[in-house]
């Protein structure tokens, strides 16, 4: 017999170990979705101190030293700590209800792949307050900065980033186990709902690259304390290897981000266009072979090292073409708004931003991926806009848009349609005052990572930083919104939530009961 | 603050004004530039070439794209009474959506591959300068001609900290920019020497990563004599934003009347390394040495940072025998940051630094520190 989960009236006892021990599918989603807020808070709090130290040039607030921790740490918190748990924690919550099973396939897995997370990122963050400082070498860790020349706390360092992947490889055989395993009947790979799609992909390409990351700092691990030269040029090692062994990996990663990212809004937009999906399966086959395309760009990253030039001109062709199935999504999901009937909810326009800024950012994408220009972008600003526009406009949207969406489902109430209109318009402005000048600042040739700058940078520097600060201060009002709905939001009338939303997972209940589809449901 | 503040409020109200309270920064300052610099050589030419092409492609793309999009949330929206029709597929326009952009690609990578044909046409250099990159300064060496040279920031710690104010070249400015002639085809052979590094000349289309045990090849050739500034854009430590490139570009004639100059400094420098220095001129030159070179990590009061940068203020190896201490300048510390100085300071200059930090910050050892000393220790090796 189901039983209900442990509440706050039968003691704090059984509520902790509920969390502590929970194999429930629904509370470890909360439990990630939860942690991943917590990091992009922290993750945020470094992202203001850098911008208030870039407001004006001059060191005013921090040394250099400093300065170089909070980017490295900023990077690594949002990227590992904010993005990844929370579309992990909507995988959590959703794909079980989206294919009617019952819950995951691996559910003790489940509980631990989440409860090492906390350690990893506790194990970082306190090597910000050991002698020597946190990690400064960048989230891209090239060695031998990372190696040679890092304080002694790159150790922590390195074992955090372990369980991180551990982590991320738990939960990823778990999706993959779930999506084979347990689809309702009838519920066949092509009528699968596209998050759950874009999440197989994403797992598969989380399995083939996390051990490359850990074969990395492994690496790193053995030159710093054995003796081994793998990076270090003065033994025959070879720096440059590094950063091929890391973009490996690190390709892949910004689409381990994005896919699901795609998955959420090609159901929102659905949703609020009251239209069906346009163009189902030419979507799957795109994400299948952006996916695919991932493994083989890496070295676009790497256009100044000093390639040969067949290889640079193998590498900026085969960028150039991810062009194409990315422009394939872009078109669908216009497509799917023409002719519908459209209403603008917060995660509708979420979504809407999300397509328009992606989009922008793949547009530098494409720039940037034409080697000889990115001789004059690499490393600077420009790339740092880049990167922002696919991933805050495009992932933290997308996140932001889902949570809007599905919290309804999950908790039975509405939010505040106002508040979340705000948010988003605060958010969007601020987002763009942010992002929009470092594409300035990156042409007029201000590099990445700087703890300052010429007197030249000086004006849209600062209007990077007060959009910066506008930004931050939207999330407050996210965290304000999700909680007061939580304790004390109107109880949603109608149990499907939204006019326009299809899928199995508004045929339940609202709120969603802990337990659903104990009996398979029948897939027409 | 209020100041700050005051600023702020001006530059939110009118960017005008503050065009006009920041103007004329410097004179060969980019000074709110917004787009690449077209630059004075060829290669820089072409990259501003195809990003130029680009952005207009994507432009073009995106007003057609968004247009369209805009134009559908404001037609189909429910509250002007749209009914959403049904279909969810139509491969013809599918199959053109996927055609057409890959046929724009084609068409792109023709001009993108003759530009990075010229990224790479390295051959044929009349001028060979090897470039290495430091934590946290530039070493330009003049192959074949034995003229070697450090160039490093040479904006002040009070300026960066804000107790002077800042000047016109702040963070531009080095103690002595790189020399190039006009009409001749330079190579630049650059590696790093610890970390990497990655040396950029923006107005050269120039960027290059200095990666330890590598060299890599890049060349410029103009006519248009000038100083041009860049940076290093590999993150590369805590001196990262302090180590500016600047290149100066001088018509031939006057660039080999440099180059000669720089020659016989070289000669002159070698007959005087004998010269015996007094306490005092030892110190004056050895703080000069210290802050610039060793400052940047064992901070000016010698006390270092606890955990990365030991202190050398009361240090066993600065207040010992100073055959130590030249050997830890000469030979660096194997696997720290501590790198070797014998090719980047003189022996006057290794001698002065030495001198300084055994007489500095009370470290009160009270002997001499002689050019001759260094000399005598890299004989002895
Ligand atoms: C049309 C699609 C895209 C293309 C053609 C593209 C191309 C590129 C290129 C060539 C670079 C290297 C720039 C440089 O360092 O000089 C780059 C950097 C980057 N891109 Fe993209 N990109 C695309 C989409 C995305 C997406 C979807 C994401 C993630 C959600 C992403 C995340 C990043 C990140 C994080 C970096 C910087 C990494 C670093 O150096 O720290 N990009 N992109
Ligand atoms: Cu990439």
């Amino acid at each position: 017999m189901a039983h209900g989960p442990a509440t706050l009236a039968d003691g704090w006892g059984k509520y902790l170990s509920r969390w502590l021990f929970t194999t429930n599918h629904k509370d470890i989603g909360t439990l990630y979705l939860w942690f991943s807020f917590a990091m992009f808070i922290m993750g945020g709090a470094f992202a203001m101190v850098i911008r208030a130290e870039l407001f004006q040039p001059g060191m005013q607030l921090i040394k250099p030293e400093f300065f170089n921790q909070m980017t490295t740490m900023h990077g690594l918190v949002m990227v590992f700590g904010a993005i990844m748990p929370a579309f992990v924690g909507l995988a959590n919550w959703m794909i079980p209800m989206m294919i009617g099973a019952p819950d995951m396939a691996l559910p003790r897995m489940n509980n631990l792949s989440f409860w090492i997370l906390p350690f990893a990122f506790a194990i970082l963050t306190s090597t910000l307050f050991m002698e020597g400082g946190g990690p400064n070498f960048g989230w891209t860790f090239y060695a031998p900065l990372s190696t040679t020349y890092a304080p002694d706390t790159v150790n922590y360092f390195i074992f955090g980033v372990h369980i991180m992947g551990a982590s991320s490889i738990m939960g990823s055989i778990n999706i993959i186990a779930t999506v084979m395993n347990m689809r309702a009947p009838g519920m066949t790979y092509m009528k699968m709902p596209m998050f759950v799609w874009t999440w197989v992909i994403t797992a598969f390409l989380l399995v083939a690259v996390m051990p490359v990351l850990a074969g990395a700092v492994t690496m790193m691990l053995m030159d710093i304390n054995f003796g081994t030269s793998f990076f270090d040029a003065a033994g025959g090692g070879d720096p440059v290897l590094f950063q091929h062994i890391f973009w490996f990996f690190g390709h892949p990663e910004v689409y381990i981000i994005i896919l699901p990212a795609f998955g959420v809004v090609s159901h929102i937009i659905p949703t609020f266009s009251r239209k069906p999906l346009f163009g189902y399966s030419s979507m799957v086959y795109a994400t299948a072979a952006i996916a695919f395309l991932s493994f083989v760009v890496w070295a676009h990253h790497m256009f100044t090292v000093g390639m040969p030039i067949a290889g640079e001109l193998y590498f900026m062709y085969a960028t150039m073409l991810i062009a194409v199935p990315t422009g394939v999504k872009v078109f669908n999901w216009i497509t799917t708004m023409y002719r519908g009937s459209l209403t603008f909810e917060t995660p509708m326009l979420f979504s809407i931003a999300f397509v328009i800024l992606f989009t922008f950012g793949g547009f530098t994408g494409m720039m940037l991926s034409i080697a000889a220009a990115d001789m004059q972008y690499h490393d600077t600003y420009f790339v740092v806009a880049h990167f922002h526009y696919v991933m805050v406009a495009g992932a933290v949207f997308s996140g932001t848009a889902a949570v809007y969406y599905w919290l309804p489902k999950w908790c039975g109430k509405m939010y505040n349609e106002t508040m979340g209109k705000v948010q988003f318009w605060i958010a969007f402005i601020g987002f763009n005052i942010t992002f929009m000048p470092q594409h300035f600042l990156g042409l007029a040739g201000m590099p990445r990572r700087y703890a300052d700058y010429g007197l030249q940078f000086a004006d849209w520097n600062m209007v990077s930083s007060i959009g910066a600060f506008m930004y931050g201060g939207a999330q407050i009002l996210f965290l304000f919104n999700v909680v007061r709905t939580i304790g004390w939001g109107e109880p949603t009338k109608d149990p499907k939530v939204w006019e326009g939303a299809e899928g199995l997972e508004w045929t339940l209940p609202t709120p969603a009961p802990y337990h659903t589809f104990a009996k398979p449901p029948k897939i027409k | 603050m209020l100041k700050r503040a005051q600023a702020l409020f001006l530059r939110l109200l009118s960017p005008a004004i503050a065009l006009a309270m920041a103007g004329g920064v410097s004179a060969e300052s980019t000074t709110r530039q917004l787009n690449m610099p077209q630059g004075v050589t060829e290669v820089s030419q072409a990259a501003y070439d195809i990003h130029m092409i680009m952005m207009w492609i994507c432009t073009v793309i995106g007003v057609a794209v968004f247009g369209f999009m805009f134009y559908v949330m404001y037609a189909h929206r429910k509250s002007r009474g749209a009914v959403a029709a049904n279909f969810h597929e139509n491969h013809v326009v599918e199959l053109i959506w996927t055609i057409v952009p890959a046929l724009i690609l084609i068409v792109m990578a023709i001009p993108a591959t003759t530009a990075l044909l010229k990224v790479y046409d390295t051959e044929n250099a009349d001028i060979d300068i090897k470039v290495t990159g430091y934590q946290w300064k530039w070493q330009y060496e003049y192959i074949g001609e034995g003229v070697k040279f450090m160039s490093e920031l040479r904006t002040s710690q009070d300026e960066i900290y804000g107790r002077a104010p800042k000047g016109e070249h702040y963070l531009r400015e080095v103690t002595q920019p790189l020399v190039i002639p006009t009409g001749k085809k330079v190579r630049f052979l650059i590696t790093g020497n610890d970390v990497i590094h990655s040396w950029w000349v923006p107005d050269f289309g120039v960027k290059r990563d200095a990666v330890p045990g590598l060299f890599t090849a890049a060349w410029a050739k103009t006519d248009v004599p000038g100083i041009y500034v860049g940076e290093c854009t590999e993150l590369c430590g805590i001196g990262h934003a302090f180590m500016p490139v600047v290149v100066e570009v001088k018509p031939e004639a006057e660039y080999n009347e440099w180059l000669a100059g720089k020659k016989e400094e070289a000669a002159l420098y070698a007959s005087t390394i004998g010269k015996e220095w007094t306490f005092d001129e030892l110190m004056v030159r050895g703080e000069e040495v210290y802050e610039r070179s060793c400052a940047g990590c064992h901070q000016s009061d010698g006390k270092g940072i606890a955990g990365v940068f030991p202190a050398l203020k009361d240090s066993p190896i600065a207040l010992g025998a100073k055959e130590g201490h030249i050997a830890v300048l000469i030979d660096g510390v194997a696997g720290t940051s501590m790198q070797s100085f014998a090719d980047q300071l003189s022996e006057v200059d290794i001698a002065a630094v030495v001198h300084y930090e055994r007489n500095a910050w009370g470290n009160d050892v009270g002997d001499v520190t002689q050019p001759l000393d260094v000399l005598n220790y890299k004989k002895n090796q």
